[in-house]
C-alpha cells in the first residue's frame, strides 16, 4: 500500500466509524455539542497515531502470548497523559468530556488499528495510518456535532448563529437533537449520503 | 534469548510496567500545580455564580477579588474558627461530619450597589454520583438571593436539568426560616408541599432521586448553619 492510501483511505473508502463502524459508542457520547467532539477527534488522533508508532517500534519485540496486553498498556499509558494534560491545559473542556477521556482506551478504533496494522508495519506508516484514522473519526465526530449542536442549541462552538428573529418568528431549538438517539440517527444519515456516493460500498 | 519463552515474557512486562509507571508519576508531579490552579479558579467561577454574576474563565480571579470581601469558618455555635481557609476547606468531608463537629465555610460578597451577600456551600449525592452547589443568602440571613447547583453525573435532560438555570432561579427570593425556625426550602413533585410547612420549590420531572438528592443536600448542609445565621446582623 502507498503512504497516500494509508492516509487518505480512512478519511472515506476505509472510514473507521462509517465503514469499519468502530467508536460508535463514543461517537455517539460526545456529539451534542461540536467544541467537545472536536477536542475528542484531536485526542483520538493523538493516541492513535502515538500508540501506533510505539507498537510499531516494539513489533519484533513483543513476545506473542502478552501482546494484547502490551497494546492496552501503551494506549491506557498515552490515555492518562492526554487526560493529564487536558485537565492541565484546557479545563472546562476537560470538565465536560469528563469519563470519556478515560473511555479513549476503550476505543475499538485504537486497539484495531494496533492489532490490525501497527504489528505488521514500519513506524512511520503505522503513524499514517493511525493519523489517517483519527481524522476520518474526527471527521464524521464533527459532521455530526455540528448538526446536533446546530439544530438541538442553535448555537456553534457556543456562539448562536442562528438569528434571534426566527425564534420571534416561532422557530423553536429541537430539544431531541441533544439526546444520545439523534447521534445514531445523523450517523445513519452520513453513511446513507456516503454509500449513495460509494456505489461498491453497498451491501447487496 | 527465545522471545516467546516465559522468562522473556516476564522480564518484558516487568520492565515495561517500570518504564510506565516512571513515565506516568513524571507526567502527574509535573502537571500538579497546573491543574491544582484550574480547580480553584473553577471554585471560584461557581461562587460568583450563586451571586448571580456570570464569571468565565478568563475574569473569575479578578472578579472573585472584587466582590469577594472576605470568607471565613464559623462552628455550628456561630463562633469563628481561627487559622481556617473558608477556601481550602473540603466540604465533601465535612457533610458526613455530626453538625456540631462540622467546619462550615462562609464566603461574603459585596455586589456594585453595597449589598452583603452571605454564601454558604452544599455537598450530597445524586443518582449516579456526587451533586453540590452554593447557596446565596441576603443580609437578613432569611431569603434566598441566588443559587449554583452543579453535579458529576446525572442524566441529561433529567437529573442534569439541576444546572439549568431555569431550576436555580426558583430558589430566588424564599425564605430558609419560617416563623423564626430554620426550615431549609424544599424541593416537591409538582402539586405537592413539605408536611413540615416549609417553602418549596418544584422538583425537576423525571429526575425523582435527583431532586430528592438536592432537598437532603440543602437540608444537611444548611441546618449547621442555624446558629450563624441567626447572629448575622439584621
Amino acid at each position: 500500500m502507498k503512504n497516500k492510501e494509508i492516509l487518505l483511505g480512512p478519511l472515506s473508502k476505509n472510514n473507521p466509524v462509517i465503514v469499519q463502524v468502530l467508536g460508535i459508542c463514543s461517537a455517539l457520547a460526545v456529539t451534542s455539542k461540536l467544541e467537545p467532539s472536536i477536542v475528542m477527534a484531536l485526542s483520538v488522533t493523538v493516541v492513535v497515531a502515538l500508540a501506533n508508532v510505539v507498537i510499531s517500534l516494539l513489533r519484533n519485540t513483543i513476545p506473542n502470548s502478552i501482546r494484547i496486553i502490551v497494546q492496552l498498556v501503551v494506549v491506557a499509558a498515552l490515555v492518562i497523559v492526554v487526560d493529564q494534560a487536558l485537565k492541565a491545559f484546557a479545563y472546562d473542556v476537560s470538565k465536560q468530556l469528563s469519563v470519556f477521556v478515560g473511555l479513549i482506551i476503550t476505543n475499538c478504533i485504537v486497539m484495531g488499528r494496533l492489532e490490525a496494522f501497527a504489528l505488521s508495519h514500519k513506524p512511520w506508516e503505522s503513524f499514517l495510518d493511525g493519523i489517517g484514522n483519527g481524522i476520518g473519526y474526527g471527521l464524521i465526530l464533527i459532521i455530526v456535532g455540528f448538526f446536533r449542536e446546530l439544530l438541538g442549541s442553535g448555537t456553534l462552538l457556543g456562539f448562536q448563529v442562528i438569528p434571534d428573529i426566527c425564534y420571534e418568528w416561532g422557530y423553536q431549538n429541537n430539544g431531541l437533537m441533544i439526546l444520545p438517539p439523534m447521534a445514531l440517527i445523523v450517523s445513519a444519515c452520513i453513511i446513507w449520503v456516503h454509500r449513495i456516493y460509494n456505489k461498491d460500498l453497498q451491501e447487496k | 534469548m527465545n522471545k516467546q519463552g516465559n522468562t522473556y515474557t516476564i522480564l518484558y512486562a516487568s520492565v515495561m510496567v517500570i518504564i510506565v509507571a516512571a513515565l506516568l508519576a513524571v507526567v502527574s508531579v509535573s502537571l500538579k500545580p497546573m491543574q491544582q490552579a484550574n480547580i480553584e479558579i473553577d471554585k471560584k467561577k461557581q461562587i460568583l455564580s450563586s451571586v448571580n454574576l456570570e464569571p468565565t474563565t478568563q475574569n473569575a480571579v479578578e472578579l472573585y477579588s472584587k466582590y469577594i470581601i472576605d470568607s471565613y469558618v464559623v462552628d455550628a455555635n456561630a463562633a469563628k474558627v481561627e487559622n481556617a481557609d473558608a477556601f481550602k476547606v473540603d466540604v465533601a468531608s465535612e457533610v458526613k461530619k455530626a453538625q456540631n463537629e462540622r467546619q462550615l465555610p462562609v464566603f461574603v460578597a459585596q455586589l456594585d450597589n453595597g449589598d452583603k451577600k452571605y454564601i454558604l456551600p452544599l455537598y450530597g449525592a445524586g443518582l449516579w454520583g456526587p451533586i453540590w452547589g452554593y447557596i446565596a443568602v441576603d443580609a437578613d440571613g432569611n431569603t434566598i438571593y441566588g443559587s449554583y447547583f452543579a453535579h458529576q453525573g446525572e442524566t441529561p435532560g433529567l437529573g442534569a436539568e439541576i444546572e439549568n438555570p431555569t431550576f436555580q432561579s426558583q430558589f430566588v427570593g424564599k425564605h430558609l426560616f419560617v416563623d423564626g425556625v430554620m426550615k431549609p426550602v424544599a424541593v416537591m413533585k409538582v402539586g405537592q408541599k413539605p408536611l413540615n410547612g416549609a417553602e418549596y420549590i418544584d422538583a425537576v420531572s423525571g429526575g425523582t432521586i435527583t431532586s430528592k438528592g438536592v432537598q437532603d443536600m440543602i437540608e444537611n448542609s444548611l441546618l449547621p448553619y442555624n446558629a450563624f445565621l441567626n447572629s448575622i446582623e439584621k
